[in-house]
């Protein structure tokens, strides 16, 4: 999937969880999930969660732990998908 | 000498009436929140009626963020966060997510259990081999603490943060332990209170029990019957109550409304002994409790006005005049007025304690006495030791100073406490 057609949707996904709307809406390849978003760091598993469900793939542990910022967010996502 | 402490907010979500004018309207009008509830035939309840408090999603969403409610299923953290949320504000304080720590004030915040709803989604999920996907807050959700977690974040209170339980005891006990911590210098302020969940999964160990009324399907407002010869057994309710109490210096320092000073109280177990058992409790240790909290007061046990009582309408209820009477000395028309809040609510469990001091305040500060509103017929043991008049069955006006209140719990635990209408100068 490509970055246009990715971002929208993690922005969607995202959306509930973020506590910076400025930082929210310059959102680019390099923003931080908790550094520049200020999600609550317990609330990246609820992401996850929504993540495996909107793309019908699945997420373990290993993917979690890498998945810092939007740009990790959709290599993980996609690797999943070309599967 | 001994610190003053008052009460300087309120805040309720009783089945009859959510917030303080409502349920002060709903305590003068014998207004009754028992309902029938159709989960409970379904799930062959014996009893299947109970009291629920009225909330509309969109006064939910004036207390929580639509992030703190996604995949929220605790109906007692709704409560307790509702009512102690009121309670901050009536005092006169605000909520503001930006507002600096706040090491002057405490919480003690009870409850039986927490999020049963929450705990058997969370069950069913698990069982099913899906642990990963249970989310971020079935902890926080299902922590005894989780209210008192939600509350102290909300407000941002620095002081002690807790949760007691003491069954039906608690929200009682969480006002005399506040008052205790204010007492011995170690606070200025305490956000006092308790809640309970509502529901079949929470209601129907009772329903096992057989200690809850089956008789009263028909005509679910009838149910709950405390102190009358028809009670056959208590009616389920749920919600919470929540109190702002402080040193007399610190209330009257920021100009604060006062509501009624507490004037001291007991705290005590019968040890399941003397009779007492995990369910019933030890006569004598209820009297002491009472005696005890009148001493601890600095008052006599003829200044007692009004009783606030524990009172189920179970067939404990003559039981617990008994040990009022005795503790107290008093008898017939010499007994002070006696009312149960249960009659128009049901037994909130570990809520009820936090709702009945609410009551009991509200009453205090009004000058009434709200009525017993299913006890036309009342238990004949009961009138052999208290003259009728004494049990109102209509909310009367009454000029009072001095209220007790007690509430008792499963495993033979007390608590009593002693409001006085404020007045300055002791």
């Amino acid at each position: 999937m490509t970055k246009d057609e990715l971002i929208p949707k993690l922005k969607t996904i995202i959306a509930p969880y973020i506590q910076d709307e400025e930082a929210f809406k310059n959102l680019t390849e390099e923003t931080d999930f908790v550094n520049d978003l200020k999600i609550n760091s317990a609330n990246l598993v609820d992401i996850i969660l929504d993540i495996e469900d909107e793309f019908d793939i699945r997420l373990e542990n290993e993917d979690m732990e890498k998945m810092l910022d939007v740009k990790s967010a959709m290599d993980i996502i996609n690797a999943k998908l070309e599967r | 000498m001994k610190k003053r402490v008052v009460i300087t907010g309120l805040g309720v979500v009783a089945p009859n009436g959510v917030g303080v004018a409502d349920f002060t309207n709903a305590l003068k009008q014998g207004k009754s929140g028992i309902t029938f509830h159709q989960d409970l035939k379904d799930l062959n309840f014996s009893c299947q009626i109970g009291g629920i408090p009225q909330i509309s999603k969109d006064k939910i969403s004036v207390y929580f963020t639509d992030l703190q409610l996604r995949g929220f299923n605790s109906s007692g953290i709704l409560y307790g966060c509702m009512a102690g949320i009121d309670a901050w504000k009536d005092a006169g304080f605000d909520m503001n997510p930006e507002s600096k720590l706040d090491y002057d004030t405490g919480l003690i915040f009870g409850t039986g259990t927490s999020g049963v709803e929450k705990f058997r989604e969370a069950i069913y999920s698990l069982d099913e081999g899906n642990v990963r996907r249970l989310g971020s807050t079935v902890v926080l959700q299902t922590m005894a603490s989780g209210v008192s977690a939600y509350l102290s974040g909300m407000l941002g209170l620095g002081n002690q943060v807790t949760t007691n339980s003491s069954a039906c005891t608690t929200g009682t006990e969480a006002l005399l332990m506040g008052y205790d911590r204010i007492i011995n210098g170690k606070t200025k302020r305490m956000l006092v209170g308790s809640c309970s969940d509502h529901g079949p999964y929470i209601w129907g160990g009772f329903d096992a029990m057989r200690v809850m009324t089956y008789k009263h399907n028909e005509n679910p407002e009838e149910g709950s019957r405390p102190m009358s010869a028809t009670a056959t057994g208590f009616v389920p309710g749920s919600g919470a109550g929540a109190m702002v109490i402080e040193s007399l210096d610190s209330a009257l320092e920021r100009g604060a409304k006062i509501y009624a000073e507490v004037l001291g109280g007991e705290i005590n177990s019968g040890g399941q002994r003397q009779g007492g058992t995990l369910t019933a409790p030890n006569p004598e240790a209820v009297q002491r409790c009472i005696e005890k909290a009148i001493e601890n007061s600095g008052i006599t046990s003829n200044q007692v006005q009004v009783i606030n009582g524990h009172l189920t309408a179970t067939s404990k209820d003559s039981l617990e005049i008994e040990n009022w009477s005795k503790a107290l000395n008093r008898t017939g028309n010499d007994f002070p007025y006696i009312n149960s809040t249960k009659s128009m609510i049901g037994h909130c469990l570990a809520a009820a304690g936090a709702i009945e001091c609410v009551a009991s305040v509200i009453q205090l500060k009004e000058q009434f006495v709200a009525p017993n509103i299913n006890c036309s017929d009342l238990h004949p043991e009961i009138e052999s030791t208290v003259k009728p008049d004494k049990i109102p069955t209509k909310a009367i006006d009454v000029n009072f100073d001095v209220l007790a209140k007690a509430s008792f719990g499963f495993g033979d635990v007390n608590a009593c406490v002693v409001f006085r209408k404020f007045i300055k100068i002791s």
